[in-house]
């Protein structure tokens, strides 16, 4: 494996800037690596649905012409990333995991995407998903699992498995993810890799294609910790096109991760979720979890015990609100405007074409929650669920308020098992939704969260993630949290988790 | 706590446009039902004190000012279309009225 | 099915009508609700539509503040309490032309709610109660190809434009207007003329009813005479213009009748008016049970108009009806009758621009009710559609008060602006219609005028002044209408003397 994919985004951009490499060279070797590992739907990472050679290398020409005339648009201007096909990429095929968009090229750019090309970064291509975004496993992906690094018959967590297994993988330094539910962080969790979701609203979601408008939001996946601060700042800040976006400026979180790096937490206040541990959580996950916290003592933070007690009733208000909201969105798949059309024989109606078009095109999951959110809607339990779910909400804002009036940030084990068997819990919802329990209050609340590698389960040599929570708007803190336990562990570890299946 | 029945699942589907068949609706009822009785736990949970929240940052007032921007050319915006005709969407007959 | 139609005055011995008025208002905004696209009506198809518009997979849409202002502006206009904060809402149903699959609409939530507004039948007021006034976006627009040309029913299929998709609408609802009675079909025309009125005195729209910018459906149900219990109502869709309003209010009312009293029950279903029969048909059976799934909008965040914006916006309504009513009467000199009957007409903001344009108020009256009155009402066209201007009107006033043309002469001058021949003295130019001055080109009609009728003449010589009239009518006709009558009986007089 070449050397040069293994740097970091930071050491790339480092690399770029004294001429050690070309964007070329560095795009060209991670085309290298993804024609090596990335293989198929049947064999491989699959982590990609699209890899967008020639593009990728224009731009990085293009990068490299800026370089040489002493005009680069950004630190990161020439360093390849990866996206998740849920962002609409204009001229690009973006399906969302869906036979519903099989060959949509978008005619414009989501707010995040025109970011990245206006800073410079070629676009390697789009990464695989579950179904619009609807599972923490990419296996209800329309085009075929993305594998787990780790070992290839697990599943890269969901539903953002492509972008972190890319990641996992060295076929990109970088990657955007999206997290409803957990979809950034779950998935680095399970693939040893820093997934960031964002305060709601700080990340533009124009061009986001929306699973739940109200919880949906971008963020960065890479390797460490500083890494995801660099492109935070780059993909962060108001949007007038977003109507939820909120103004403050997404500043301060490099600074925050290289502060946090020296490895001093004296005076940070740490809570440790009551609510997120016990029955039904992995020994090796636990382990993992509570050495990190000894770790962060260790390094001068305050470590206590709080409650949520609201947590306990997260899932059951989150598979409420997102169907009902998802329902609506993916109303617009009807075959009249864009994406597939299946006629029936005979003489169709619209209405015939629209059913047998979503029947054909939406895959189990997706119609399972469309119907689950049509019910929810409907007049009749309209207050019963949708009501009730969002009153729920604010039963959990309020218990992260009062948590925060205790503590700086609170935290937890990302998920509570390590990587599961890929098919295993495929037909099985419930279980399926459980994967998500540490990370959904987050989304409902709109507060930020970071996963970052916690080490190995000791009883099947697989990756932990350890979930890092901040107030609304207080994202830096993640970076100071992250970065110092990073390095810490880092050091324990004598160098970064790699993943074995790509060592070879 | 309402079971949904097959009948309820298949009506739900033709208000969501999906043509399910019996296989289909088999497959779905019960996992329906499953889900539904873990989501059902939050009944009774809040009361009516409790205000319900529809975005996680409170915010009101975002305008646009009525300036013209920059839309679509119509080659742009017909496509993705699986059928036009005179620059416009070609859609099979309708059946229903507007509302 | 046939039904019998019972005559309206007996309509009115067996029950009471009771109204609803829905009126959907196109806002002249320069952009969409939610998106920058310009709103020009007529554009190419598919040439001013966005991500947004469109619904395409990840748009999001952003509220356009003038909308806004003119929804407030509208709600203080018809005394409406202005919401301290309101939401949009999703109204999910599927269908063609409206791109996301359902509507960004308000549900309940309005931005103005219980307002009223006082409309005059026949000199008695009536004050229309309104229920709400909401802000929603419009759908596109499709064409149906194959079958009966132009119908939805039995086309082969559809091909839809989205210009239209996303432009401002205001949706404004009466609640049931009851004790009405036989006035019924009047108040409902009065309601939506006075509601066009005040819309356009407000400027948020050009309130064109041919155009669709102003779309209004009718509800009717009947109650047995006496009781309260509303009877079963129909919602008659897309009555598109005031006389129609009034017909169809007319039609159901006997058409509910006919059924109810051959024991037949109403089927709550949306009608289709019929401007050349005057009649409706059926459409959707429509059950109260419709479930729209309705929910706010995650990617609107909630408006709350501060109470200084809505009282900065009150400051900016136009003179309220009566009040202006009243003080152009006193202006104009007009009597009640007068006044009534120019209001009536709809040509209240006609005389007075007539009358800014320099034409006295009583000949502006004259025109307006009397020969474009007569034309709109023949051409079904409301006056203000005639395509004549109250400039124009005012012009060929001057000509008559100048003395180019008469009266007479005047009538041929609109019929000439009706078929866009230009400017009234350019058409009285065209078609040669100026009144000869030339004294002897007249005196020489009257002779002849006069040898043709030596009887007649003679009465004359003898003093029956009277019998002037006889000559006076040859001598026009033989100047094709194109004299001074005036002129012409002074000619004859001195002549015969
Ligand atoms: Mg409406
Ligand atoms: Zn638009």
């Amino acid at each position: 494996m070449s050397g040069v994919i293994r740097k970091t985004a930071a050491e790339l951009a480092d690399a770029l800037a004294t001429g050690e490499v070309t964007s070329v060279e560095l795009t060209q070797a991670h085309l290298d690596r993804i024609a090596a590992v990335d293989g198929s739907a049947d064999a491989g990472v699959h982590a990609f649905l699209h890899v967008d050679a020639e593009g990728a290398l224009e731009q990085a020409a293009a990068s490299d012409a800026r370089r040489a005339a002493g005009q680069p648009l950004h630190a990161l201007d020439g360093v390849p990333i990866a996206v998740k096909d849920v962002l609409a990429t204009k001229g690009m095929p973006t399906t969302c995991g869906s036979k519903i968009l099989e060959g949509w090229l978008p005619p414009y750019d989501a707010t995040v995407v025109a970011k990245l090309r206006a800073a410079g970064l070629p676009i390697l291509g789009k990464t695989n998903m579950d179904e619009f975004a609807m599972g923490s496993s990419t296996e209800h992906s329309a085009y075929g699992p993305t594998r787990n690094p780790w070992d290839l018959d697990r599943i890269p967590g969901g539903s953002g498995g492509g972008s972190a297994a890319a990641v996992a993988a060295f076929e990109a330094p970088l990657a955007i993810g999206t997290d409803t539910g957990g979809s950034i962080r779950q998935p680095g969790a399970v693939t040893g890799t820093v997934g960031v979701k964002p305060t709601y609203g700080s990340i533009s979601r124009y061009g986001l294609v929306a699973l739940a408008n109200s919880l949906d939001q971008a963020g960065p996946v890479t390797r460490t910790v500083l890494d995801s601060a660099l492109l935070h700042e780059l993909i962060g800040g108001h949007d007038p096109k977003d109507s939820t976006s909120v103004r403050t400026p997404v500043t301060g979180l490099v600074d925050a991760a290289r502060e946090g790096a020296a490895g001093d937490l004296s005076g940070l206040k740490v809570g440790v979720i009551t609510e997120l541990s016990g029955e039904g959580w992995q020994p090796g996950v636990m382990s993992r979890f509570q050495e990190s916290v000894d770790l962060l003592a260790k390094l001068g933070a305050e470590v206590v015990e709080v409650s949520c007690p609201s947590f306990v009733h997260a899932m059951a208000a989150y598979y409420l609100i997102l169907p009902a909201e998802c329902s609506s969105n993916l109303a617009k798949f009807d075959a009249m405007r864009y994406g597939l059309r299946v006629t029936p024989p005979g003489s169709p109606s619209a209405e015939d074409v629209m059913k047998a078009t979503r029947d054909a095109g939406f895959g189990d999951e997706v119609k399972r929650r469309i119907i689950l959110g049509t019910y929810a809607l409907s007049s009749g339990y309209y207050d019963a669920y949708y009501g009730q779910a969002q009153k729920i909400r604010t039963l959990i804002i309020d218990d992260f308020k009062a948590a925060y009036d205790k503590v700086d940030v609170l935290v937890s084990p990302t998920a509570p098992t390590t990587a599961f068997k890929l098919g295993e819990k495929l037909d099985d919802p419930l279980a399926m939704y459980l994967n998500d329990l540490a990370t959904i209050p987050a989304n409902l609340a709109g507060v930020p969260g970071i996963s970052i590698p916690a080490g190995l389960a000791p009883e099947d040599g697989l990756p932990v993630g350890f979930q890092v929570l901040a107030p609304v708007l207080e994202d830096a803190r993640l970076y100071r949290v992250g970065a110092a336990l990073e390095s810490a562990l880092t050091q324990q570890w004598g160098g970064p988790l790699v993943a074995p299946e790509v060592a070879r | 706590m309402p079971e949904i029945t097959r009948d309820e699942v298949a009506h739900l589907a033709d208000l969501a446009r999906i043509d399910l068949d019996d296989a289909e609706l088999d497959h779905l009822a019960p996992q329906l039902n499953v889900i539904l009785e873990a989501v059902a736990s939050i009944q009774g949970v809040a009361g009516d004190d409790v205000a319900a929240t529809s975005h996680p940052i409170p915010m009101t007032n975002v305008f646009r000012e009525d300036v013209v921007e920059p839309g679509l050319t119509p080659a742009e915006a017909l496509s993705g279309a699986p059928e036009v005709e005179d620059q416009r969407f070609s859609v099979p007959r309708i059946l229903g009225e507007e509302q | 099915m046939t039904e019998t139609l019972v005559p309206f005055d007996e309509v009115l011995e067996s029950y009471d009508p009771a109204l609803g008025l829905e009126v959907h208002v196109e806002l002249n905004t320069a952009t969409k609700m939610f998106c920058g696209c310009p709103t020009e009506f007529g554009a190419e198809p598919n040439s001013q539509v966005c991500p947004t518009c469109l619904g395409l997979p990840g748009a999001m849409p952003v509220v356009n503040g003038k909308a806004v202002e003119s929804a407030i502006r509208i709600g203080l206009a018809l005394n409406c309490e202005i919401a301290e904060w309101c939401r949009f809402a999703r109204k999910n149903y599927f269908y063609p032309d409206m791109p996301k699959n359902f509507q960004t609409s308000q549900y309940d939530e309005p931005i103005a709610f219980d307002g009223y507004l006082d409309v005059e039948v026949d000199g008695e007021t009536y004050r229309v109660e309104i229920e709400r006034a909401h802000m929603e976006e419009d759908t596109g627009k499709s064409l149906h190809v194959g079958g009966a040309t132009g119908r939805i029913h039995g086309a082969d299929y559809s091909l839809v434009d989205y210009n239209r998709a996303g432009i401002p609408l205001i949706e404004i609802v009466t609640k049931p207007i009851l004790g009405t009675g036989a006035k019924a079909p009047l108040v409902a025309k009065a309601y939506v003329a006075a509601l066009r009125e005040i819309l356009k005195g407000l400027g948020v729209s050009d309130v064109k009813m041919e155009q669709g910018s102003m779309r209004c459906d009718v509800n009717l149900s009947l109650a047995p005479r006496g009781t309260e219990v509303l009877g079963t109502r129909t919602e008659t869709k897309n009555v598109n213009s005031l006389r129609s309003v009034e017909r169809a209010v007319r039609f159901e009312m006997s058409r509910h009748a006919g059924v109810l009293n051959a024991g037949g029950k109403i089927l709550q279903e949306t009608r289709h008016f019929h401007e050349d029969t005057g009649t409706t048909s059926p459409g959707r059976e429509k059950s109260d049970a419709e479930d729209y799934r309705y929910f706010p909008e995650p990617d609107l965040v909630p408006i709350a108009p501060s109470r200084e914006w809505v009282e900065e916006l009150r400051a900016t309504l136009p003179e309220p009806p009566a009040v202006r009513r009243a003080r152009l009467q006193a202006e104009w000199g007009f009597s009640d009758l007068e006044m009534r009957d120019t209001v009536g007409a709809g040509a209240l903001t006609l005389v007075e621009e007539t009358v800014a344009a320099g034409a006295a108020p009583q000949a502006a009256r004259k025109w307006w009710l009397s020969e474009l009155a007569r034309r709109a009402n023949d051409t079904g066209v409301s006056i203000d559609e005639l395509g004549v201007t109250p400039q124009q009107v005012a012009e060929v006033q001057k000509l008559v008060d100048a003395g180019t043309i008469n009266d007479k002469l005047a009538r041929q001058v609109f019929e000439g602006l009706y078929a866009g021949e230009g400017s009234p003295a350019e058409i009285v130019e065209k078609r040669g219609l100026a009144v000869v001055s030339d004294e002897g080109a007249l005196s020489a009609a009257v002779d002849s005028a006069i040898a043709a009728n030596p009887d007649v003449a003679d009465k004359i010589r003898d003093g029956k002044v009277a019998a002037a009239g006889a000559l006076i009518g040859a001598v026009m006709k033989e100047m094709r209408g194109q004299a001074d009558a005036g002129r012409v009986r002074e000619l004859i007089l001195e002549k015969l003397a």
